[in-house]
This record gives structure tokens, sequence and C-alpha cells, in this order.
């Protein structure tokens, strides 16, 4: 328990770590939403423990010739003081380098202590914050090239392509997850390595060692960081330095997975001393500026507008700033922990001797047989991921049943007012012919009513003219007639229904009213009103009785009308006013 | 492959909706030259043609736009991609509202005018025929497309420059009585040159996208 406290402050490195590098790995692809920040946070987190608990050791060791942070209260205090560093740091927005903390970080251990540092393992140290984004370039700036190269002869259609790079981007994100695990490790547990604990874990297919277990341990804090706060830091990266192509972002990736792999694989190491070179230096390095040498190694094909400056003076200024900051911040935390709490920050004899001694971790070890555990654990995360996916396709169903449901429900309700809107129309329909009906039996009643009417006026003149037959008074009977034939002819007027009549025919051939007024303004309304019957096809005597004349005065009126229309002697009237 | 299923029908519905752009160009050219030849039925046959293909222009747009959203391909560039496809149905679009016009309004082409009228019409049409395999060459090889959009600028160029020389033919030379008629002439010239502008206006996008393609 008091180991885990004293590891604390490397898991809360490793958690910044993961917080902020992950967003390295996927920061293009989850920005650009070609990969989703879920799909992203478990690759990086299983290759980070993967690479972590495999390949970490080499970098590791390194740190340890350094400087052998030999007690673990002297580990805790290096560890928080670089943590410390790289948080206010970061804070204050000054390009820093977990890397470069930590180192700073064990000089500081070493000047407290009074131990040896190593200047020839320091030097291969900070000659590789240099190197490592110059190589970081060069491996971008030729598979750039090799890339370029193979699209424009392949012409891959853009989808395919878009398709072929989310693969891409996903296979070297795991490569660069587990590069990242490999080498950045030696960062978040390299300090604890000598106090790692002396047990060895047997799974069956593969052991893990104290210094592995260590490395696990840091490998989910680093995990934990990718979940917990990388999402917005991807989004933040996607938009800010690696706003790249997909294409740019799958070689910016790649090129940073070789470099972090490089720098920390003994296999590739111990190949390159095999055939007479110096072996390749296993350190921990920036992901961070790899990445930056990455970009500007493409944006040097590009022309160079890319390349930014001040980008780089800062990360040649934070070579210098973050490890002098760490190593001070680290030495007066040392003489308050030794001084102030009383607890030993390290066994000078036992550092000396680490320069030279490798570490043997295996010596007086417990071993752990946990096969069968491991068979018990794998069948329950095997037993809950099926009940998982069980229980998810059942949602999934139900969901899927549901949205049918809503359709359906949608369908039913816009069908039902689709049919009460029917229902109003022919309601509506329905009453416009019950008025009409009514209209029309109004009109038959008014035409009985006038029937009758003019048959009891007809048999009442019947009578008189019967009472005059045969009357002897002349004088009385011509006065009786003289009174008869007035009636009959008032009756013949039909002022009332002449002019309902022309009424209605005002109201249904309004237009032809207007286009005659507009063109023949001087004709008179008795003139309207002959040219409206002639052009409804009404004979001379229809008219003459409409009009209350006679059919001689209807023909000269029509002549009249014909002069004034401007017609010749050829044109026919009545087709005239139809075509107006 | 189950990786690229979504991406190969997207590919193909691609594929095919440039066809249906080119086979429209083809359709409206002959629509045009027979309505100034009189020949009524082709042209009706022709008209029914291009309508048929801009209706499956539209339903295979909205096709592709739907598996490129719903499958969250290409996140970047489907706006882009949208948008041209969008400037293409345009140009079908036009085209089959332009034969519609000549249905509806029929209007009356002095012979004269049929020669210069077939001319633009196929410069208008080699425009739109040329800016589809630079839309092509988009998705293939985007660094070939600037060499295919220059013959749309030509065609463009050479389209305005006969538009203007029929209607100054309309309005000054031919004996045309009405004033009416001239308007007439001169908007049924606006609508065909309208078909190589569109063909223009999707190069100039084309080219902005070659270059944010371009790696």
């Amino acid at each position: 328990m008091l180991f885990l406290l004293f590891i604390s402050s490397g898991l809360f490195l490793g958690w910044s770590l993961g917080a902020n590098d992950a967003s390295n790995i996927f920061g293009t692809a989850v920005g650009s939403k070609m990969v989703s920040f879920r799909k992203a946070a478990w690759i990086a987190s299983i290759f980070v423990i993967v690479g972590a608990v495999f390949q970490g050791r080499g970098a590791a060791t390194t740190l340890t010739e350094l400087g052998s942070v030999d007690a673990l209260a002297g580990a805790f205090t290096v560890s928080l003081c670089a943590a410390i560093t790289v948080f206010l740091m970061t804070r204050a927005s000054l390009p820093v380098s977990t890397s470069q903390a930590v180192v700073g970080a064990i000089i500081g251990w070493t000047s407290f202590t009074g131990s040896q540092t190593d200047y020839a393992v320091l030097w291969k140290i900070m000659s590789t914050w240099i190197s490592g984004p110059v190589l970081g370039a060069v491996f971008s700036a030729l598979l750039f090239l090799l890339v370029r190269q193979i699209l424009r002869k392949s012409k891959i259609h853009v989808i395919k392509l878009d398709s072929l790079l989310r693969i891409g981007l996903i296979v070297v994100g795991g490569f660069g997850a587990y590069s990242l695990g490999a080498n950045n490790i030696a960062n978040v547990m390299g300090v604890f390595v000598p106090s790692a604990p002396g047990i060895v874990l047997d799974f069956g297919l593969f052991t893990i060692d104290g210094v592995q277990i260590l490395f696990l341990l840091g490998g989910v804090a680093i995990a934990v960081g990718i979940f917990t706060y990388s999402s917005r830091v991807m989004k933040t990266v996607g938009q800010g330095i690696l706003a790249l192509t997909p294409e740019a972002a799958f070689v910016v990736v790649l090129a940073q997975a070789l470099v972090l792999f490089l720098f920390s694989s003994s296999t590739f190491s111990n190949f390159i001393s095999s055939i007479g070179l110096p072996p390749f230096p296993l350190v921990p390095v920036s992901s961070t500026q790899v990445v930056v040498g990455a970009v500007m190694g493409i944006g040097l094909i590009k022309g160079g507008r890319e390349i930014k400056y001040k980008l780089l003076g800062g990360i040649a200024l934070g070579w210098l700033t973050t490890p002098i900051s760490a190593g001070v911040l680290t030495y007066f935390a040392l003489f308050f922990v030794q001084n102030v709490f009383g607890l030993k920050v390290s066994s000078v004899v036992n550092a000396v001797k680490a320069h030279h001694e490798p570490i043997v971790y295996e010596q007086g070890v417990n071993h752990l047989n946990l096969i069968l555990p491991t068979i018990l654990l794998l069948s329950t995360i095997l037993i809950v991921f099926l009940v998982y996916m069980f229980f998810r396709q059942q949602k999934l169903r139900l969901k899927a049943e549901n949205l049918v449901l809503q359709q359906q429900n949608q369908s039913y309700t816009s069908t039902k007012s689709l049919n009460e809107l029917e229902l109003k129309t022919i309601q509506m329909q329905n009453t416009m012919l019950t008025n009409k009906l009514e209209l029309k039996r109004q009109e038959l009643n008014t035409i009985l009513m006038n029937i009758s009417e003019q048959r009891a006026f007809l048999e009442n003149i019947t009578n008189e003219i019967a009472q005059l037959v045969g009357s002897s008074d002349i004088q009385r009977r011509d006065a009786k007639l003289n009174d008869l034939i007035l009636l009959l002819k008032q009756r013949m007027s039909f002022t009332k229904e002449i002019d309902d009549f022309y009424k209605q025919i005002d109201k249904t051939h309004k237009n032809f009213q207007l286009v005659l007024v507009e063109k023949f303004p001087d004709l008179t309304e008795h003139e309207k009103r002959l040219a409206m019957l002639i052009r409804l096809n009404f004979a001379s005597k229809e008219i003459a009785t409409l009009m209350n004349i006679t059919s001689k005065s209807v023909e000269i009126a029509r002549y009249r009308l014909r002069k004034k229309l401007r017609l010749k002697e050829r044109e026919n009237l009545t087709d005239f006013l139809k075509s107006l | 492959m189950i990786f690229f299923k979504h991406a190969n029908q997207s590919i193909e519905l691609i594929d095919e909706f440039l066809n249906t752009i080119d086979q429209g160009a083809l359709i409206f050219k002959e629509g045009v030259k027979n309505y100034l030849f009189g020949n009524r039925e082709s042209f009706l046959d022709n008209l029914k043609t291009l309508s048929n293909l801009e209706t499956e222009a539209d339903i295979t747009r909205r096709k592709i736009e739907n598996i490129l959203y719903t499958q969250s391909l290409m996140p970047q560039l489907r706006g882009d991609i949208m948008r041209l496809l969008e400037e293409l149905d345009n140009i079908i679009d036009m085209a089959k509202k332009s034969l519609f016009q000549f249905d509806v309004e029929v209007p009356n082409i002095p012979p004269a005018l049929n020669q210069d009228l077939i001319k633009l019409t196929e410069l208008s049409c080699s425009a739109i025929e040329s800016v589809v395999p630079a839309a092509r060459a988009y998705f293939r090889s985007p660094e070939n497309v600037k060499e295919r959009i220059h013959r749309v600028y030509l065609f463009e160029r050479e389209a305005d420059k006969l538009a203007d020389a029929i209607k100054r033919k309309v309005f000054q030379e031919l004996p045309i009585a009405r004033l009416s008629e001239k308007f007439h002439l001169r908007y049924f010239t606006l609508h065909i040159e309208t078909l190589s502008d569109a063909a223009q206006q999707t190069a100039d996008l084309l080219s902005i996208m070659a270059i944010k393609r371009s790696i």
C-alpha cells in the first residue's frame, strides 16, 4: 500500500502523458471524425499497455544509468517534481516534454545526493532531443514522398482511399500507441525501476516480472489519462498543429511511431551494433516534439511554407528551461523530504554501484503461478462480454422495433388527419349543394308564383273581355277596351325581369364589358347592351323584346353600332364581338 | 470486401450520376436540333428522356448523400463532394427546364438563326461534356483536374461570344417585326447560353476542390 502511495506521483505523470500524448497518435483521425474517440481510446490504451509491458525496459534502463534513484521516497520526489514542472509549464503555455523534465529531475537528484552523473549517458540522452525531431522530419519527408508517389500512380478513388486511410490510421495508430508505451513508460515509471517489487507473475503463455508490473501500472495510468481527458485535447490538436489531410496525418503518425520504436527497441539496437555500427540509444523521447518534426518534414517537401519557426524556437528553449526547472525543483524538494519529513531519499553507496553493475531483478524473487486465475479472469471477461453483446443486441432490436412502431404511428396519424380533411371537404361540398338546392327551390317558387299571378291576371282579362262581348254601350266598351290595352302594355314591359336578366349577363360577361369600354369608349349604354346581346347570338326579334323596341329599330341600332365599331362591309358584327 | 462495401457502392453511384449528366447534355443537344428542324415527335421523345434522366440524377444524388452521411464516409470532403454533385445536378435541371420551355412557349425561330443556335447548343453542351471528365478526374487523380477544366472555360467563352452575336442579329439584322418576338428569341438564346455558365461555375468549384485535395 505504501509502495502504491509512493508511485502515485509516477501514476499522475502517466495520466498526464495519456491525456496529452495520445492526441499525437489519434488527434487527426478523431478531430476529422474518421475514427470515433471510443475506438481510438480503446486501441491506444491496449497498445500502450502492451508496448509498456513488453518493450519498455530498454529506455528505462538508460534513465537508470543516468541516475539510479534507489529509494522510494527519492523516486517519488523525482517523479512528482517532473510532473509538477510539466503541469506548470503546460499551464503557462510553454513547450514542455515529460522526458526532459524527468531527466532534469534525475540530475537534480544526483546533485542532491552527491551521486556521480554519467555525462556520457546524459550526452546520449540530450542528443536524442535533437535527433528525435530531426529523425521524425526525415522519416515523414521520405514517407510523404513515397505515399504521394503511390497515390498518384495508383489513381485510387477518393472514397476508397478514405476507407483505406481509415484502416491505415487505426493500424499506424495502434503501432504508434505501442511505440509510445514502449518509449515513454520510462518517463512514467523509470525512476521507480530500482525499487521494483521482487515478484514474477506466471500467466502460462508469458511471465511478467516486478519491473513489468510497474510498467503495467504505468500503462494503466496512461490508459486512464486517454479515456478521461484526451478527448478534448484530440479535438483541439486536430484543429491545431495536426490539422492535416488524412494522408499527411497517416505519414506523421507512422513517422512518429517509427522514431519512438527505434528509440525503444533493444532488438534493433542490437542489430545495429551487430553490423558494426554504433548502437542506437534507447532513450525516452518527446512524442510531441517528434510530431512537430514530422509535420515540418512534410512542410519542407511542400516548399517550406508550413515551417513554424516560432514553434521550433520554443522547442529549443524547452531543451534548457524544462530540465533546469525540474532539476532545481527536485533539488529543493529532496531537501525538504529528507530534512523536514526525515525520509531516506537515497542510499549513496548503491547509487554509485548502479552505474557499473547491471540490475538483477530476479534475485530472490517470489514466483506466483497465475495460470488458473488468468483462465478464470479471461473466462469471466468473455462471459461478461457475451452477456453484454446479447443485451446490446436485444436493446438494438427493441430500438428498431420502437422505431418501426413510431413510424407506423406517424403514418396512422397522417392517414387519420387526411381522412378528417377529406370528411371536412365532403361536408363542405354537401353544405354547398344544400345551399344551391335551397336557392333553386326559391327560384322555382318564384316561377310558380309568377305563373299563378300571370294566370290570375289572364283570367281577369278574359272575364272582362267576356263581359264586354255583345255589350251595346259602345262608348263604355271602347273605354273599357282601352283600359285593358293599357293594362296589357304595362304588363308587357317586364321591367323587373329584364333588369334581372341584364344584371345576370353583366355579371357573367364582365371581362367583355371592360374590353369593349376600353376599346370603344364612346359607346352609349344602349349600344353596349345591344353589343352584348348580339355577342350572345340573340335574334333581332328577341333583342327587340328584351330592349323593348321594334325589330326595325334593332336593325337601325345594329347599323349604328357597326359604324361606331368601325367595321368594314365584309366583316361580321357577331364574329367581331365574339373575338373581343 | 466487407470493409469497402459502402465505399464501392457510393463509387458506383457517383459514376452512374456522372454518366446521367453526360447523357443529359447529349439529349439536350438532340432535342434543340429536333425542335429547330421541326421534328416534333423526336423532340417530344427527347424531352421525355431528359425528364427521366433528370429524375434519375436526383434520386442517385440523394442515394449518394445518404450513404456518405450515414456511413460517415469522408467527413472532411463530403461537403465539397455533395456541392459538386448539386452543381452538376443543377446543369441537368436547367437543360430540362430549357427544353420544356421550347415545348410550352413554342418560340418562332427564323430559319436564318438555326445554324447559330445549333452551334450555341453544341458549345454549351461541349462545356458540360468537358466538366464531367474533370469531375471524374477529381475523384481519382486530382492533379489532372486543372488540365481538363481549361476546355470548359474555352467553350464557355466561345458560347458567350456566339450568344452575343445571335442577340445582335435578332435585334439589328433580322426582319422581325414584333419586339415581343425579339425578346422571346433573346430569352431562348440566354437559356442555352446559361448551361455553359453553369458548367463554368462547376469548373470553378472543381479547381478549388482539387487544390484542397492535393497533398
